[in-house]
């Protein structure tokens, strides 16, 4: 077991991990923020979506160890402080941008992700953004809707 | 997955260090490596991950040349190689956003996946691939299906790319795997037009030399009307037939050399 530290949602953590943890096991398992899902295990589908250092990963597919010393950004780092959902979380409770939820952790991962370095994005920059993100719910319409709500009530 | 050892050095010399021993492997994004090591068909002792070594990043133009560090991200060849346009459209296409931002162009070519789309760029644009411990022309780096000259243990420190007078890439997207389901890159570069095919031979990328030929005497894409590819030897799965690529072949290198 090697002992890593990393800051997630702006809190220093740290824990004992095996070489061949995974950056979503060590945030569900250590941290128990079950929040990233693990839908696919295969780093296709999505769901699993965090923040390294500023830019989206699938936490399935980096090792815990990779991430020793980052900065990591969650899905439970995206309510606002008073515990009310975030601007992008409200925006996909508001179009309907979600049925069973599971794909959405990552959704709005990956929307914040767009949403920092294009705060005016068109729809074909939204549904490229999401190429690595799976819905078997929604279509994807609403989603798009959604991100669209939140890039206005961002800028 | 089998557990291993982790480790990051900081330097190139270091990391050969570690991956003397035969059980070792070097770690770029991961993003095949890792999957690959999840349903056990690997399985290393330990794994070195090239990510620390500050040598090995970024996006370098000088003599007419860009030179691009072996870990060195799909993101970052897409946001910083515009002296190339055809490799930023390249980089910016491979599998989605989150893949982009942990694979490297070092990985991809090590692990020569028929399928990939860096090795056609590399073999069109005549680049030279830099490891550790010499400079390999592309045209003698690949070697079959996942096979390369690299030698166990051996690193991609740099890729150098000499720029051409163009260059275009035409990739059919598999869009479940985001990998070429046939693609082509189309350069002319000093030493004459390299058309360079991924994702249809059995043997993995190769060049086209009967259409190189012949847009070395005519540059256009009418100059290929003449050509067929025979379907003998092309990848034949559930996505397309031998034939299918086959065809593809030619109506992407058309397209590519319209769009050069």
């Amino acid at each position: 077991m090697t002992k890593v530290s990393m800051t997630v949602n702006g809190k220093a953590v740290s824990g004992e991990v095996e070489g061949r943890t995974l950056l979503a096991e060590f945030l569900r398992n250590n941290l128990h923020l079950t929040g990233t899902h693990i839908g696919c295990d295969t780093s296709q589908c999505g769901a699993c979506t965090v923040h390294v250092n500023g830019k989206m990963v699938k936490s399935c597919a980096i090792l815990a160890q990779e991430a020793d010393g980052a900065e990591v950004a969650t899905i439970e780092g995206m309510a606002n402080d008073d515990g009310s959902l975030g601007v992008i979380q409200a925006a996909f409770q508001e179009h309907h941008g979600l049925q069973c939820g599971f794909c959405t952790p990552g959704m709005v991962m990956a929307a914040a992700d767009l949403l920092a370095k294009n705060t005016n994005p068109s729809e074909a920059d939204i549904r490229s953004h999401l190429d690595g993100n799976i819905c078997r719910c929604t279509g994807y319409h609403n989603i798009v809707k959604s991100i669209q709500a939140a890039a206005s009530a961002l800028s | 997955m089998y557990d291993f050892e982790f480790k990051k050095p900081g330097s190139i010399k270091a990391a050969v260090a570690m991956l003397e021993s035969e059980d070792a492997q070097a770690l770029g994004g991961g993003q095949t490596l890792i999957p690959t090591m999840k349903q056990r068909l690997a399985s290393p002792a330990v794994l070195v991950s090239l990510a620390g070594i500050a040598k090995m990043q970024g996006v370098n133009v000088a003599n007419g040349v860009m030179t691009i560090g072996g870990a060195t991200t799909h993101a970052d060849v897409a946001a910083n190689a515009q002296a190339i346009p055809a490799l930023v459209a390249l980089a910016g296409h491979i599998g989605d956003p989150a893949v982009r931002n942990r694979g490297t162009i070092g990985g991809s070519l090590a692990n020569n996946d028929p399928s990939a789309d860096y090795p056609a760029a590399a073999l069109a644009l005549n680049a030279t691939i830099v490891t550790d411990r010499r400079k390999i022309a592309a045209d003698d780096f690949f070697d079959g299906m996942f096979g390369t000259a690299l030698e166990n243990g051996e690193i991609i420190t740099a890729v150098r790319f000499p720029l051409p007078k163009a260059a275009n890439y035409q990739k059919f997207l598999q869009p479940a795997s985001r990998f070429a389901l046939t693609g082509v890159f189309v350069a002319d570069t000093k030493d004459g037009m390299r058309v360079a095919v991924t994702g249809a031979s059995e043997e993995g990328v190769y060049r086209w030399t009967e259409a190189e030929s012949a847009l070395n005497d005519t540059p256009e894409a009418s100059a290929l009307d003449g050509l067929s590819v025979s379907p003998d030897g092309m990848i034949e799965d559930l996505h397309g037939t031998a034939a299918y690529r086959a065809n593809l072949v030619g109506v992407l290198t058309k397209r590519a050399v319209t769009a050069l």
